[in-house]
């Protein structure tokens, strides 16, 4: 076991991030793409050789390589955790990360700083990898505020481009709010437990069963805080949609399948907190399935391409935080898989779309691409029916187990189900409205074409090239991810197929070990999973018999999902007037909506305003001009006023000179006859 | 033998004109003669107390005073000189340049 090298795998990316970031403006572009696909490759293959050497480890192994922070009692090491929950993360963060690496070099080709992106993408590579391979809070929490910092980087890669880098602050700020609660919660682990290692205080609290709620709350709700930023849950999801000004892949990989997905993966990691505390796994849930329903209607009104799939992402994060409220964990991380794939292929499919556009974001300006590029059809149509939850892809089995575990969870389960079902028939609709939309129709993009010369100055391709544009398919570097995630997107549901249906859920018992505590209840006889490799452990499981719930539950939300397909093909296919007579008819629903429910402009009146407010005002003006500039003014008008006086003493008259010295000789005089100075010690 | 007393008060009452015509006299020359004056009040001083003590110390004193006198008025007059070159005055509330 000691041979396993964990450390190689955050460090060679973080090794290419330093080659094309030193060097990568001198390099010519071959040279740094392969520095950045091959800091990429090698982690990926690393991680598949240890999955199929470990992927039966009872116990999660730890390699620890020194001591980083030793203060009296408390230690903090570099250390790093293996287990089947950092294992499938490291599967999904090389796997999908290597994907839209080999996709980056097509779609970014043309741009300017192609070197810069790429080191960049290395980075953050790193400190993901970081953050999932890590033992203890101390050491997630650096990778945890790495990957913030890689996507402030990547979101304002068109620096020049005032929304971006506006964008980039912004993501950087509501994450920061979040890591308020994530630092909070660890100084109570420290208060309580002395210790930041997973194993001790997971340790502490599995070996004290009397132990809930209370400090447990505390800590599970300020780690929520944390989740919340990092994940764009409410009501800290805002920046999320604005982070689409960064390059396309960038929303693929970090905005999409990776690092808001982090706070889905600490609340799994510690998951024995939340078992312990009903009022934070309940917070869990419900901030999941409010932030589900709410993403996926204002999903419903955008027309920028990026942004709905942003809005998607907030909601299907929802779902998984709705999975992790039900104690359903490994449903929970099953959707995150499930969701890196298809939501990672739907927005590498928009980005192909957008690059075959020469630029264009908005679906009013799209239609009838079906035939053009049929490739891009294909995939992005496989990841819109696997989110919409079609059987058998995979986003239905994951959504549908999430929804079956919120069912059979409890009363209040009932209800988050009910909601989630709701949200599974609107984000049917708003991924089918944008299939449509996108796909199908007429092509408006030559009317657009006039137009968009006129309105757009921020497309980040000239507006020369844009006139000369034509549509067609994109490189093979882009087809081929598209590909590869497309075909994950249509078997990997096969994974976790549920044994209510006839499968055998090889994840959850996979993830059994890691994240066990809400099994242990109802699966008395846990698998052991010791015995070979991926394939042997799921054959030594005997099918369950087909639950009656669980079928007529999936049967309901697969007519639901249907049924916002029909919606979406009535409004956008068959009878396109059908979506303005709508809005005219519900004008102040749609323009609720389509205002994303003013929570930006609210933030702004309630947050931002008085923040602004104190800043320009009280420490602008009075603290910083007044008191700070004043006391230095003020010191230096003293030490001026008395300068000037005594200025006036050196007259140039040599016999002033000589009258000062003779006077005050003769005090001095005085003073010693009269033995005043014997104080001054002298005599 | 003359009390050391009457020696001290003869030293001051010298020393005493050379401050008062230093203050009050405006040719550079007649300052710098005062200077002379209350440069040998202390030599006074100084020969005085070696007298009364039987010390040999403070007549070398007066020595070293009297050398470093000599000197001085070697380097004043050529100054003086150099004023008076530049400036066609002796007059040394005229020559207050050396100031803020």
């Amino acid at each position: 076991m000691t041979d396993l090298h964990l450390w190689l795998i955050p460090l060679v990316p973080v090794a290419g991030f330093l080659v094309n970031g030193l060097f990568g403006r001198r390099f010519p572009k071959a040279l740094v793409t392969a520095v950045a696909i091959v800091a990429a490759a090698v982690p990926m293959l690393q991680v598949a050789s240890i999955v199929y050497r470990f992927s039966s480890l009872t116990r999660p192994f730890i390699e620890s390589h020194g001591t980083w922070i030793a203060a009296g009692a408390f230690h903090a090491s570099f250390a790093f955790q293996l287990d089947q929950l950092s294992m499938v993360m490291l599967c999904v963060v090389t796997g999908v990360g290597f994907l839209i690496h080999v996709y980056s070099i097509g779609y970014m080709g043309e741009e300017e700083g192609y070197w810069r992106f790429f080191a960049y993408m290395n980075l953050f590579l790193f400190f993901m990898l970081t953050l999932v391979l890590s033992a203890n809070f101390l050491l997630m929490f650096v990778g945890w505020e790495g990957v913030g910092l890689a996507s402030y980087l990547l979101i304002g890669f068109y620096y020049t481009r005032d929304s971006a880098s506006n964008a980039g602050k912004k993501a950087f700020l509501y994450n920061r709010v979040g890591d308020v609660g994530f630092l909070l919660a660890m100084f109570l682990l420290i208060a309580h437990f002395g210790t930041l290692n997973f194993s001790d205080v997971f340790g502490a609290i599995g070996s004290n069963p009397a132990m809930h709620g209370g400090i447990l709350t505390a800590i599970g709700l300020l780690l929520l805080l944390g989740a919340v930023g990092k994940s764009a849950q409410i009501p800290l999801y805002v920046w999320l949609p604005d982070a689409m000004e960064g390059p396309t892949p960038v929303s693929a990989l970090i905005h999409a399948a990776t690092m808001v997905t982090a706070g889905v993966y600490m609340i799994a990691r510690a998951h024995i907190i939340y078992d312990r505390s009903a009022i934070a796994l309940l917070t869990v849930a419900s901030i999941g399935t409010a932030t589900a329903l709410l993403a996926a209607t204002m999903g419903m009104m955008q027309n920028d391409i990026k942004r709905v799939l942003a809005y998607s992402t907030v909601s299907q994060l929802g779902y998984m935080f709705l999975g992790c409220g039900v104690a359903a964990y490994s449903a929970g991380v099953f959707h995150l898989v499930t969701h890196a794939f298809f939501k990672a292929l739907l927005f590498l499919a928009a980005g192909s779309v957008i690059h075959t556009l020469g630029g264009e974001q908005d679906m009013r300006a799209m239609g009838g691409l079906r035939t053009k590029i049929p490739v891009t059809f294909w995939t992005m149509t496989a990841a819109v029916f696997a989110i919409s939850g079609f059987p058998p892809l995979c986003g239905f089995v994951s959504k549908d187990e999430i929804l079956y575990q919120a069912f059979v969870h409890s009363e209040a389960g009932k209800v988050f189900w009910a909601v989630g079902l709701l949200t599974a028939g609107l984000t049917s609709f708003y991924m089918f409205r944008l299939w449509y939309m996108t796909f199908f129709g007429e092509s408006r993009a030559v009317a657009y074409e006039e137009a968009a010369v006129h309105a757009r100055h921020d497309t980040k391709l000239t507006l020369e090239a844009e006139h000369a544009h034509h549509v067609h398919e994109s490189p093979k570097s882009m087809l081929v991810p598209m590909t590869i995630l497309a075909i994950l997107c249509v078997i990997a549901g096969g994974l976790g197929w549920p044994e209510g249906l006839g499968g055998t859920n090889w994840f959850s018992h996979f993830l059994a070990p890691a994240v066990s505590g809400a099994h242990l209840q109802y699966e008395p006889v846990r698998v052991a999973l010791a015995t070979g490799g991926i394939g042997a452990s799921a054959t030594n499981q005997a099918p369950a018999p087909a639950n009656n719930l669980e079928i007529i539950l999936a049967i309901v939300s697969t007519l639901v999902a249907l049924s916002g397909w029909c919606a979406a093909h009535l409004m956008y296919y068959k009878r396109r007037d059908l979506p303005a007579r709508l809005t005219a008819r519900f004008h102040a629903i749609y323009s609720l909506v389509f205002n994303k429910y003013w929570v930006d402009e609210i933030y702004g009146a309630l947050v931002v305003a008085p923040v602004l407010f104190i800043a320009r005002w009280v420490l602008a003006a009075l603290v910083d001009r007044g008191v700070i500039d004043g006391g230095g003014l003020l010191a230096g008008c003293t030490a001026q006023g008395f300068g000037s006086l005594a200025a006036r003493i050196q007259s140039g008259n040599i016999r002033s000179y000589a009258g000062w010295l003779a006077a005050f000789a003769a005090l001095l005089l005085v003073a010693v006859y009269f033995g005043w100075t014997t104080h001054f010690g002298i005599r | 033998m003359v009390p050391i007393s009457w020696y001290l008060i003869l030293s001051a009452i010298l020393f005493s004109i050379g401050v008062a015509a230093f203050l009050i006299k405006r040719n550079i020359i007649t300052v710098f003669m005062s200077i002379e004056l209350m440069l040998n009040a202390v030599n006074l001083t100084f020969v005085a107390f070696a007298q009364q003590w039987h010390v040999i110390s403070g007549q070398i004193f007066v020595f070293f005073v009297m050398v470093v006198a000599a000197a001085e008025s070697a380097v004043g007059l050529a100054i003086i000189i150099a004023v008076f070159r530049a400036r066609s005055t002796l007059n040394v509330d005229q020559v207050d340049v050396m100031k803020l």
